[in-house]
């Protein structure tokens, strides 16, 4: 991926090669912030800026760190880089910092960052790890805010905190679905939108572990 | 006593890392596909949880908290804002520690838990538990018992997945739900599961 032009390293992992619906990372922290599109956009927003910068601060560094404790620097870097953001949202928004409670946190252990800044950041130049981590900050966007405008438009009937589907208990028509509240949902959701993915793209598809084996012999009927 | 016994219950079965919160997601799906894995995991993730929040509740309380240091002569230090990398330097030095001991004193311990003793250190529910205790504001003791429920809580859903994979393997599953997204709708019934604990409170 070294020849890899700008504009494929930024967009290919929204969709082609998404890290949430491929490669399973750093799902752990992000469901659970997904209740409400509001929530959601400041924890992507965090999540992307975490990601970026710290492929680049990665990537500046990447001839200097000894290879033998290079996991523990970049595990420092992201940390800070994290402190940083948590202080900013406990400074400027602190409501949605209390509904994020430990999630904010969590992002130090998010697999997608430390993944790209070990997988990518290494071995590329500071611009091109810089669009990757947004690159793939966007990827995890999408999958979240697709799963949080679901449950929250179908769970509390709004969005971003607007009434779009009048509530029957405010006097309106729409019962809403309290399934998609709790937990659960949120993995009945990602499920599907994998389903759905690799409908789309038939080449995701994992290839069995096991097949049964055609009948060999006629039954007796 | 009776304290400790609701909230050992509450953190396996009621908070339970996995299914409620959504931590240690990554290793949940990826090495959930035989059982003797799933275990060997559940195993060392009980062991590290049960040291790492205890001994992260007492470097909060004694250096980090706001006022702690006064034992030092600096009452107005609040270090709380290092927290993060704090928590996060201790339990990969733990892990360290611990598979260094393991590998002297236990082997046997040491070749079961090898792989996966190094993967804990990113699973989020080591962190998560670590900053949930801060949350809470957890004592030393509550700490401790937290800590191990936490970790039995976690290992517990693994076990269920593993083993409900492993009879998965042999059904004839749709093409784009083939792996991860049939697991995903699998935790997705194993946590409406779970749920049903929810209204218990001793």
């Amino acid at each position: 991926m070294a020849d890899a032009s700008a504009k494929q390293v930024l967009f290919e992992p929204i969709f082609s090669n998404n890290p949430i619906a491929l490669q399973i990372l750093g799902i752990c922290s992000a469901l659970a912030v997904t209740t409400s599109v509001n929530v959601t956009l400041v924890m992507c927003a965090s999540v992307i800026a975490v990601t970026a910068f710290s492929n680049l601060a990665v990537s500046l560094v990447r001839t200097q760190i000894p290879n033998s404790i290079r996991i523990i620097v970049q595990m420092t870097i992201i940390a800070s880089l994290v402190i940083v953001v948590d202080q900013i949202l406990k400074a400027y928004a602190y409501e949605i910092s209390k509904q994020l409670s430990v999630f904010v946190g969590l992002i130090i252990t998010n697999c997608i960052v430390m993944g790209r800044a070990e997988g990518f950041a290494m071995k590329n130049g500071p611009w091109l790890s810089f669009l990757d981590g947004i690159g793939n900050g966007m990827g995890y966007s999408v999958l979240l805010l697709i799963v949080a405008f679901c449950r929250e438009l179908l769970g509390s009937g709004s969005l971003m905190g607007f009434s779009l589907m009048p509530v029957v208990n405010e006097g309106g028509w729409y019962v809403p679905n309290g399934l998609l509240l709790l937990p659960p949902s949120a993995f009945f959701i990602i499920g599907l939108i994998i389903w759905g993915l690799r409908a789309w793209k038939p080449e995701q598809v994992e290839a069995p572990d096991y097949k049964m084996s055609r009948h060999k012999t006629k039954e007796a009927f | 006593m009776e304290h400790y016994i609701s909230l050992l219950l509450k953190a396996i079965f009621v908070e339970n890392m996995a299914l409620a919160f959504f931590l240690g997601m990554c290793t949940f799906l990826a090495i959930s596909k035989k059982i003797e894995a799933a275990a060997g995991l559940g195993i060392a993730v009980v062991v590290v949880l049960t040291i790492t929040v205890p001994v992260n509740n007492l470097i909060y309380n004694y250096v980090l908290r706001e006022g702690a240091l006064s034992w030092a002569g600096l009452p107005e230090v609040d270090l709380s804002f290092l927290g993060l990398l704090t928590y996060i330097g201790v339990i990969a030095a733990l892990i360290q520690i611990m598979e260094m001991i393991l590998d002297k004193y236990i082997p046997a311990l040491y070749a079961a838990l090898g792989v996966f003793l190094p993967l804990i250190t990113v699973n989020c529910a080591i962190m998560g538990a670590s900053l949930f205790m801060v949350e809470r504001d957890y004592n030393f003791g509550e700490s401790v018992v937290y800590g191990f429920g936490a970790g039995v809580g976690w290992a517990l859903a693994i076990l269920a997945l593993a083993g409900i994979r492993e009879k998965l393997k042999y059904s004839d599953v749709p093409e784009g739900l083939r792996g991860l997204g049939i697991t995903f709708i699998t935790v997705g019934l194993m946590s409406l599961g779970f749920m049903s604990f929810s209204g218990i409170s001793l």
